[in-house]
C-alpha cells in the first residue's frame, strides 16, 4: 500500500532560478505534515504545485496512487487555505462557504445542511450572512477553513494559516485547528515559517532550505536531533562551536573545543579522530552553577542577563572570548537568580545534551 | 497662525472648482432653462419672453411630447447609445481583462494603444472612417466579397451600403467611445485580487465559471462607470451622426443643432436639451447611489 501523499524527486524552476530542487516526501493518511523554512526555501512553490497551481519542471506527485500530472486544480481531491483566506468579498460568509457544494451532486436542501454543518464546525452560524469585511481577522481565517472543508476533500493544504492573527489569537487557534483535524480526520500539509507553530501542529515537519529538503522528522527529532547546522540553527536557538574530534570510545567521542580551551565528551557519533565537527548547545540544556560540577564545565563570566518572568536569559563570554547563550528557569519565587551580572560562573552540560554536527 | 495656514486657503482650493462648475455649466444651464420657455420671434436674439402674465411659455414642451419627430429622435439617440454601449462593453471588457493578464512592461505599451487615438483630430478619423465605408474602398470592398461569398447568388451587391446608415453610426460612435470603456474597466478588474480566481479554482470551478462567479461581479462599478462615460456622450452625438448618419433616422444633437441653427427655433432647441439632460440625470445619479453603498459597505 502506497503513500496517501507521494512525492518523488520533484523539482520546479523558474527561468534560470530553481525554486524546488528534487524534492522527495511521503505523507500518511491523516498525518499533519509542515513544510517549514524560511521565505524563499520553496515551500510555497511545493504547496501551488500539490495544488496544481504549478506543474512540476520534474518528478511525480501522487495522491493516492493516482498520479497528478496535467489535472487541473479544480479536478483535485485537494482544497488550499490561502494565507490571505481570499474569501470573495462579494459574497456572505455562508455563500463563501457553500461555494465549491455547488460543483457537488447535491440538492439544495443537503447543500444547506453541509454549510450549517461547517458554520458549525467553526463557530460562526451567527455571522452567516455577514460580508467577509464585517467579521474579524480571527473569524475570516474559520471561514477560509470551512470553505476549504466544505468538500471534504481529502487533503487540505494550508499557506501559513496563522501568520495574519494576533499572538494570543493564534495559540488559540492552533489548539482549534488540531481538534478540527482530528475530528475529521482529514490529512493536513502545513506551509509555515514559524518553527513554533510547526512544533505545535504537526505530526512530522520537512525542514526547507534552498528548494531542497533538509530534515524530515517529528518535532523532537527535528529538534534533539537535527542532521546540519542549518536545521540545528533554524529550529530554536543555539550556540555551536567548532571542535576537533580527538578520540572516539564505545559510547563516547571526546572533541577539542577551541573556543572552551579545553576537550569535552558527547555521545558516539559517526565522526573519526581528526574529523573538523560542529558542537552546537542549546541554551536550556546548559546548567549555571557557582562552582565546578563534575564532568564537561567552562567557566564564563555574566556579561547579560534577560529576566522573562518563567525563565532567565543569560549570555556569558568564555575566556576565548566566545559567547554562550544559556537558559535557567525561575523556579522559586522571589529568590535571586542563579547569577547576576559580571558574575563568574561554570557553564555545564550532559554528554547526551551536546549536538555533534559534521561540517 | 500664520498666512499660510489659514482656513481662507482651504475653502479657496475646495471653492474654485465649484465656481468654475457654476459660471461655465450652472449659469449657462439656467439660461437654457430660460431660453426653453420663451417664445420664438423673429428678432436677434430670436426669442423674447411674454411683457405679462404668465411670462412664461410652456409651449415648447407640449411640442416635445406631442410632436412625434422629437420622441423619435429621442427614441433613436438612447437606442443608437445603448447599442453603441453594449458593443462598447463586448468588445472592451476582453481587452480590459486582458490588459490586467499581460506583463507590466507590455501592459503600458498596450495602454498607450487605447489613449494613442487620441492623438489625432477626431474629426481626422471619422474621415477616414467615411473613406474607409465608401463604395470603392478596400475595406468596403472587402467587405462586400465577404458578404457576396456567402449569401446566395441572387443576393450578391456590388458594395456595401455603409456610409449614411445607422449602421456607419453605431460603428463609429463604437469606435470613438471604446477607450471611455476599457479605462474604466481595466481600472476595477486591475484591483482585484489574483489569489480569488485561484481559491475559485481550487474550490472546483473551471475558468469560464470563475469569471462569472468572481471576476464579473467584482467589476459590475466598472461597467457601470464605463457605461456611463459611452452612453451619456453617445446619446448627445452631433457630429458622427451628421457626418455618416441618414437624415432619415436624426439623434437629438442633430435635432438641437438643427433647431438652433436652421430653424432658428431656440425656445425649441433649449427645450429638447433640457429634456435630453433630464434623461441623462437618471442614470447618473443611479450610479452615484451604487457607488456610495458600495463605498459604505467596505
Amino acid at each position: 500500500m502506497a503513500e496517501f501523499l507521494q512525492i518523488e524527486g520533484v523539482s520546479k524552476s523558474f527561468g534560470p532560478f530553481q525554486a524546488v530542487r528534487n524534492v522527495s516526501l511521503s505523507v500518511a493518511k491523516g498525518e499533519i505534515f509542515s513544510l517549514l523554512g524560511g521565505s524563499g526555501c520553496g515551500k510555497t512553490t511545493l504547496l501551488r504545485m500539490l495544488a496544481g497551481f504549478e506543474e512540476p519542471s520534474a518528478g511525480r506527485i501522487l495522491i493516492e496512487g493516482r498520479d497528478m500530472a496535467g489535472v487541473p486544480p479544480w479536478a483535485r481531491p485537494v482544497h488550499m487555505m490561502f494565507q490571505s483566506y481570499a474569501l470573495f468579498p462579494h459574497m456572505t460568509v455562508e455563500a463563501n462557504i457553500g461555494y465549491g457544494l455547488k460543483h457537488e451532486p447535491l440538492s439544495v436542501a443537503q447543500r444547506k445542511d453541509r454549510v450549517r454543518e461547517m458554520l458549525d464546525l467553526v463557530q460562526l452560524t451567527p455571522m452567516a450572512t455577514r460580508k467577509p469585511h464585517q467579521i474579524s481577522g480571527g473569524q475570516r481565517q474559520r471561514v477560509a477553513l470551512a470553505r476549504a472543508l466544505a468538500r471534504q476533500p481529502k487533503l487540505l493544504l494550508l499557506d501559513e494559516p496563522l501568520a495574519a492573527l494576533d499572538k494570543k489569537l493564534r495559540e488559540h487557534t492552533q489548539f482549534e485547528l488540531m481538534e478540527i483535524q482530528e475530528r475529521i480526520g482529514v490529512t493536513f500539509v502545513v506551509v509555515t515559517h514559524d518553527q513554533e507553530e510547526a512544533m505545535t501542529l504537526s505530526d512530522r515537519i520537512a525542514v526547507m532550505d534552498k528548494g531542497q529538503v533538509q530534515q524530515v522528522g517529528s518535532p523532537t527529532e527535528i529538534y534533539e536531533y537535527p542532521v546540519n547546522r542549518f536545521v540545528a540553527s533554524f529550529i530554536g536557538a543555539i550556540t555551536s562551536f567548532e571542535a576537533e574530534v580527538t578520540a572516539r570510545a564505545p559510547g563516547t567521542l571526546t572533541l577539542h573545543v577551541p573556543a572552551f580551551g579545553q576537550e569535552v565528551t558527547t555521545r558516539e557519533a559517526d565522526f573519526a579522530p581528526g574529523a573538523k565537527v560542529t558542537l552546537a548547545l542549546r541554551p536550556e540544556k546548559l546548567v549555571i552553577s557557582k562552582t565546578r560540577p563534575p564532568g564537561n564545565a567552562v567557566q564564563g563570566v555574566v556579561k547579560d542577563l534577560a529576566y522573562f518572568g518563567k525563565d532567565s536569559l543569560y549570555r556569558i563570554t568564555l575566556a576565548s572570548g566566545a559567547l554562550v547563550q544559556a537558559h535557567a528557569v525561575n523556579q522559586a519565587r522571589g529568590v535571586a537568580m542563579v547569577a547576576d551580572w559580571d558574575d563568574q560562573v561554570w557553564l555545564s552540560f550532559d554528554p547526551s545534551a551536546a549536538i555533534v554536527l559534521g561540517g | 497662525m500664520n498666512w499660510f495656514h489659514r482656513r481662507g486657503w482651504r475653502d479657496l482650493i475646495i471653492g474654485l472648482p465649484y465656481l468654475w462648475l457654476a459660471l461655465f455649466f450652472l449659469v449657462p444651464f439656467l439660461i437654457v432653462v430660460a431660453m426653453s420657455v420663451a417664445t420664438k420671434t423673429p428678432t436677434a436674439p430670436p426669442f423674447s419672453f411674454g411683457g405679462e402674465h404668465p411670462w412664461v411659455n410652456l409651449e415648447t414642451y407640449q411640442r416635445l411630447v406631442s410632436e412625434p419627430l422629437y420622441l423619435r429622435a429621442f427614441l433613436i439617440s438612447l437606442m443608437n447609445a445603448a447599442g453603441t454601449t453594449v458593443f462598447c462593453l463586448l468588445l472592451g471588457y476582453p481587452m480590459a481583462l486582458g490588459l490586467t493578464r499581460v506583463s507590466r512592461s507590455a501592459r503600458n505599451i498596450l495602454l498607450m494603444l487605447v489613449i494613442l487615438p487620441f492623438w489625432t483630430s477626431f474629426l481626422l478619423r471619422v474621415y477616414a472612417w467615411m473613406g474607409l465605408m465608401g463604395k470603392s474602398s478596400w475595406f468596403n470592398q472587402g467587405l462586400t466579397d465577404a458578404w457576396n461569398w456567402l449569401v446566395p447568388a441572387d443576393w450578391a451587391v456590388k458594395s456595401l451600403p455603409m456610409m449614411h446608415s445607422n449602421f456607419a453610426v453605431i460603428l463609429v460612435m463604437v469606435y470613438t467611445y471604446l477607450p471611455f470603456m476599457i479605462l474604466p474597466l481595466y481600472a476595477s478588474l486591475e484591483r482585484l485580487d489574483p489569489t480569488l480566481d485561484e481559491a475559485a479554482l481550487d474550490l472546483g470551478s473551471r475558468p469560464w465559471q470563475v469569471f462569472l462567479d468572481v471576476t464579473l461581479p467584482q467589476s459590475v462599478p466598472g461597467i457601470i462607470a464605463g457605461g456611463l462615460l459611452v452612453f451619456i456622450p453617445a446619446a448627445g452625438e452631433l457630429v458622427i451622426p451628421t457626418l455618416v448618419g441618414d437624415a432619415s433616422t436624426p439623434m437629438i444633437g442633430r435635432v438641437i443643432s438643427d433647431q438652433f441653427s436652421q430653424a432658428r427655433d431656440w425656445p425649441m432647441a433649449s427645450a429638447v436639451a433640457v429634456a435630453l439632460l433630464a434623461l441623462m440625470v437618471g442614470p447618473t445619479m443611479l450610479y452615484s447611489h451604487y457607488q456610495a453603498r458600495a463605498e459604505g459597505s467596505k
